[in-house]
């Protein structure tokens, strides 16, 4: 029985009309909501050495866990290894330093990987880190189908908002395919793409820009792969979203609201999918980093409260929640630990997890759900015209004419603008400025980690048979120049003769060409 | 303060507008902000060359002596600015250019003094309004040219 902190019982939702867990999903997925299964509290960590990490997954597993979440530094993330001129300052900074087969033996050392669920966040070379995931398990006697998780792969995305671009559109979205198509076939329990706005919204976009840009790329990826051959129905179900909560409260509110409706009335009307699960939009959300103020940081601990209530009022699956001190750094451990008890205190204090969709019906709620549904339609309409009817060469249009760059540019500018001119106000920024700032405890990491991790790549570059490495890479680059050809494969072959991440994104650049971007202001 | 109405005839923006080139150096994709203050720069009456990003010191080095720049803004929110700005710094010395390095992005207080140190000539931190960053723009580049 739930009831209220009063001793009021409640049902598991109210209101006549659309119910919770009937399609389009507007007011939720499951009839339940979070009565039967609370929202994951999935925080994202990863720092230092392939070692450094591995021991706090064991710190976590141990202390009950079985969801490991994975960050990537940022030469891992752009398929650079370690060692090369742009990695200098970068190694093992914002995340795990991953060079070959090497450190992803050391990361996940000890672990039973058919007993735990892994999110990988890495786009551009997804295909290279899933398959050393892969190769990992099997050495260790873990059949590919026995492996569970998530890995982003979402490469629009990176051309939009977030930059970490390797090769051109085209043959970044045949990778995707590919690793879909992998999956598809050999890998049942994981979810090839994470489909997300949250990077969209951060550079700078609206609400309704990171709606619509975010679903018009999961369309692209549903045309991509059946294009691919695939049945739209043996996918559909392992997709999955990742959204931005940011601080305009009812509004975020309305834009999950409508994601959830968007998402499968096109899905069954354009896409034609049958089963119910292809039909549902299950997001993860974060509350917007960029929201965060340097300024008088403990202020950003509200901020954080604030949003999550709304992620979860608008029906995530997920949620991780910022630490107060990112507008300076990565957080520290206790800034972590506040940002988890905000989540905690967000589903077992307020009373928000007791009934599912709270505010459907408020007339405010479903106008703002309306009016975000009714924007995004207007960004569908013109990708599609770029794209003569098809969504995924509108998307690669607007990417090309740069559409997406400088409508989020724009946005970015109207807010800042805003914003000097006091017409937004954002506390201890340019209003409520009195007050001392105290010196904020912040983490930093010191460059050991790169000397350990050049040491570590230079003994894996002795040690290995190169003749191997270059007989696996000259297969690769040769099934690149096939478009038909599934390249998961090759590439678990080359990872397992451990080639280094940037030797095998050589290969590919080799045939597919590097993406550099037209900037525009 | 004695000299501010002659610097302001003297880098008048209508008269011979600053010159600023901006860009990310390494990997660090962040450009939201760096757009931001192009945008801000260019309505101040300047004239903005975006490298935008994966620019090296070379080639940042290369469009100052090409656009004849005022001014260098780079921006960094990956905590390598310890790393990357002394490079900056040192390859416009190399070079033998006068161009002040204005750093912009996630750099914490204790660093500022560290950057300031090693030769770069103004730091804006997260936050900083529309009116600071022009004005500290403005300020390197009459302090450069009453220097030359």
């Amino acid at each position: 029985m739930v009831e209220t902190m009063s001793g009021v019982p409640l049902d598991p939702s109210y209101g006549d009309g659309l119910q919770p867990g009937e399609f389009p999903y507007t007011r939720g997925l499951h009839s339940t909501g979070y009565r039967s299964k609370l929202w994951t509290m999935r925080m994202f960590a990863g720092f230092g050495t392939a070692t450094d990490t591995n021991a706090r997954f064991h710190a976590l597993l141990r202390a009950g866990g079985t969801g490991l979440s994975t960050a990537f530094d940022m030469p891992t993330l752009m398929g650079r290894d370690s060692d090369h001129e742009w990695s200098v300052g970068e190694v093992g900074r914002a995340g795990v330093a991953v060079d070959t087969l090497a450190d992803m033996e050391d990361l996940f050392a000890g672990i039973e990987l058919d007993k735990v669920t892994t999110s990988m966040t890495i786009n551009g070379p997804a295909a290279i880190l899933m398959a050393m995931y892969v190769a990992v398990a099997e050495k260790g006697g873990v059949r590919r189908a026995d492996l569970g998780g998530t890995i982003q792969n979402d490469i629009l995305k990176e051309y939009q908002a977030q930059k970490e671009y390797i090769f051109p559109p085209r043959p970044s979205v045949r990778l995707v395919t590919d690793l879909i198509r992998f999956t598809t076939a050999e890998m049942p329990r994981w979810h090839p793409v994470s489909i997300s706005g949250y990077h969209i919204r951060e550079a700078g976009s609206t609400a309704a820009q990171e709606l619509a840009f975010t679903l018009a790329n999961g369309f692209a990826y549903v045309e991509a792969a059946v294009a691919a051959g695939l049945d739209v129905d043996d996918f559909a179900p392992r997709l999955s979203f990742f959204f931005n909560a940011h601080s305009d409260f009812f509004e975020e509110i309305g834009k999950f609201r409508a994601a959830r409706r968007i998402w499968a009335t096109w899905m069954k009307d354009r896409y034609g999918a049958t089963n119910p699960r292809s039909l549902m939009c299950r997001f993860h959300t974060q509350t917007a980093g960029v929201s965060l103020t340097a300024q008088q940081p403990e202020n950003n601990i509200a901020r954080v409260a604030v949003q999550a209530l709304s992620a979860v009022l608008g029906g995530t699956q997920s949620l991780h929640t910022d630490s107060f001190d990112e507008a300076l750094a990565l957080p520290t451990e206790k800034a972590a630990r506040i940002a988890l008890r905000t989540q905690q205190i967000v589903a077992h204090e307020t009373g928000a997890a007791s009934v599912v969709d709270p505010l459907g019906g408020s007339h405010f709620v479903e106008w703002i759900t309306d009016e975000m549904e009714r924007q995004a339609n207007e960004v569908f309409d013109h990708i599609n015209q770029l794209g003569d009817g098809s969504m995924l060469e509108g998307v690669y249009a607007g990417i090309e004419d740069g559409y997406f760059v400088g409508e989020i540019a724009d946005a970015a500018y109207r807010f800042e603008r805003e914003m000097n001119a006091g017409r937004r106000i954002i506390v201890g920024v340019n209003e409520f400025t009195e007050g001392e700032d105290d010196e904020a405890n912040l983490l930093s990491i010191g460059h050991e980690t790169e000397e350990l991790q050049l040491k570590r790549l230079e003994e894996v570059r002795g040690d290995r048979d190169n003749n191997a490495v270059s007989a696996s890479l000259t297969a690769l680059a040769k099934a690149a120049e096939q478009p038909d050809v599934n390249l998961m494969p090759a590439i678990i072959e080359a990872v397992r003769t451990y080639a280094t991440e940037g030797e095998i994104v050589a290969a590919l650049e080799s045939v597919f060409g590097t993406y550099v971007e037209t900037a525009v202001v | 303060m004695s000299d501010s109405s002659s610097r302001d005839s003297l880098l008048s923006d209508t008269d011979t507008p600053i010159r600023v080139v901006l860009a990310k150096l390494g990997l660090d994709g962040h450009d939201r902000g760096l757009k931001v203050v192009a945008r801000t720069l260019r309505d101040a009456g300047m004239e903005v060359i975006y490298l935008g990003l994966r620019q090296t010191t070379d080639s940042i080095v290369a469009a100052c002596e090409q656009e004849d720049a005022d001014v260098i803004g780079l921006s960094m929110h990956n905590a390598g600015h310890l790393t990357l700005a002394p490079r900056m710094v040192q390859a416009v010395n190399d070079a033998g250019l006068d161009v002040p390095v204005v750093i912009g992005g996630i750099v914490p207080a204790e660093d500022v003094p560290i950057l300031i140190d090693i030769g770069v000539a103004a730091v804006l931190g997260p936050g900083a309004s529309a009116e600071e960053v022009v004005s500290a723009v403005r300020s390197v580049a009459s302090r450069q040219a009453a220097a030359q």
